[in-house]
């Protein structure tokens, strides 16, 4: 499918710009300081993909049912041999007006690496996949949660991760 | 905001020898976050996977992340998917409208 380009805009949508000018409208004068480093870090997969183990990480949550303590702010992980046809997508920032949600493997494809992981081209998904809530607290994802994905990443011997913003 | 979260559990994870790929749609914060590899679909945020019951997409942009997985040699790898949302772009301007 092919689109009309306005060549006055730039192709994509930049979210920095629109959230800094949304809020700065609604009398926000001090922007969000979005993360930002001048060096990215690399690990080459060590083994072929289809002798690896995948795990992938979103930041939906699970669905609670009612009466059930609601969604809290921490890392979770679910089975991968049992996984979820949905999960919630509440609370967190995405196009309501354009798009939905009920279709899990568009947002969370664990059905489709299933299907690559039985046609071959992917070793194993790891036991457990995972999710990390969304923070603004920038220090809070980067010393309480990544380091916990990790260690359970690790537990699982997962070589790689696929992960799902909303 | 979600971009920012799984970018930065990318880098600590790949600073800590495993491997990673993001399936996103907001191209702007993962980049300037900087992260190792990057499978962008220009959508509007919820699908980054590909559209909802459009198996063969989803299909197409995991398989995108696998090869990604498998062929970027260095960080800051960004491939854009070849899909389009539609003829309606609406959407590009309605999110967050003032």
């Amino acid at each position: 499918m092919t689109r009309t380009v306005d060549p006055t805009h730039r192709t994509f949508v930049s979210y920095i710009d629109k959230s800094r000018e949304y809020y700065r409208a609604r009398g926000y004068t001090n922007p969000y300081r979005w993360a930002h480093f001048e060096g990215v870090p690399f690990t080459a997969l060590q083994r072929p993909l289809s002798q690896s183990v995948l795990t992938v990480i979103t930041t939906a949550h699970l669905l609670t049912t009612e009466g059930e303590t609601p969604w809290l702010q921490t890392v979770f992980s679910i089975p991968s041999n049992d996984p979820p046809t949905r999960l919630s997508t509440d609370g967190l920032f995405w196009d309501r007006q354009a798009t939905h949600t009920d279709d899990v493997d568009s947002y969370f494809p664990v059905h489709r690496l299933h299907e690559f992981v039985r046609e071959g081209r992917i070793g194993r998904l790891a036991q457990r996949l995972h999710g990390v809530p969304t923070e603004y607290s920038q220090r809070r994802t980067q010393e309480r949660d990544a380091p916990e994905v990790l260690r359970r990443c690790r537990e699982d011997g997962a070589d790689a991760a696929i992960l799902v913003p909303l | 905001m979600c971009h920012q979260t799984v970018s930065l559990v990318a880098r600590h994870l790949e600073a800590h020898g495993i491997a990673s790929v993001i399936l996103g749609s907001a191209r702007d914060i993962v980049e300037h976050c900087g992260v190792p590899r990057f499978v962008f679909t220009d959508f509007p945020l919820g699908n980054p996977c590909g559209k909802p019951d459009d198996v063969a997409m989803q299909r197409a942009i995991v398989g995108l992340g696998l090869d990604l997985l498998e062929k970027a040699f260095t960080p800051r790898t960004t491939v854009q998917t070849p899909f389009a949302w539609g003829d309606d772009e609406s959407w590009r301007d309605n999110y967050m409208r003032l």
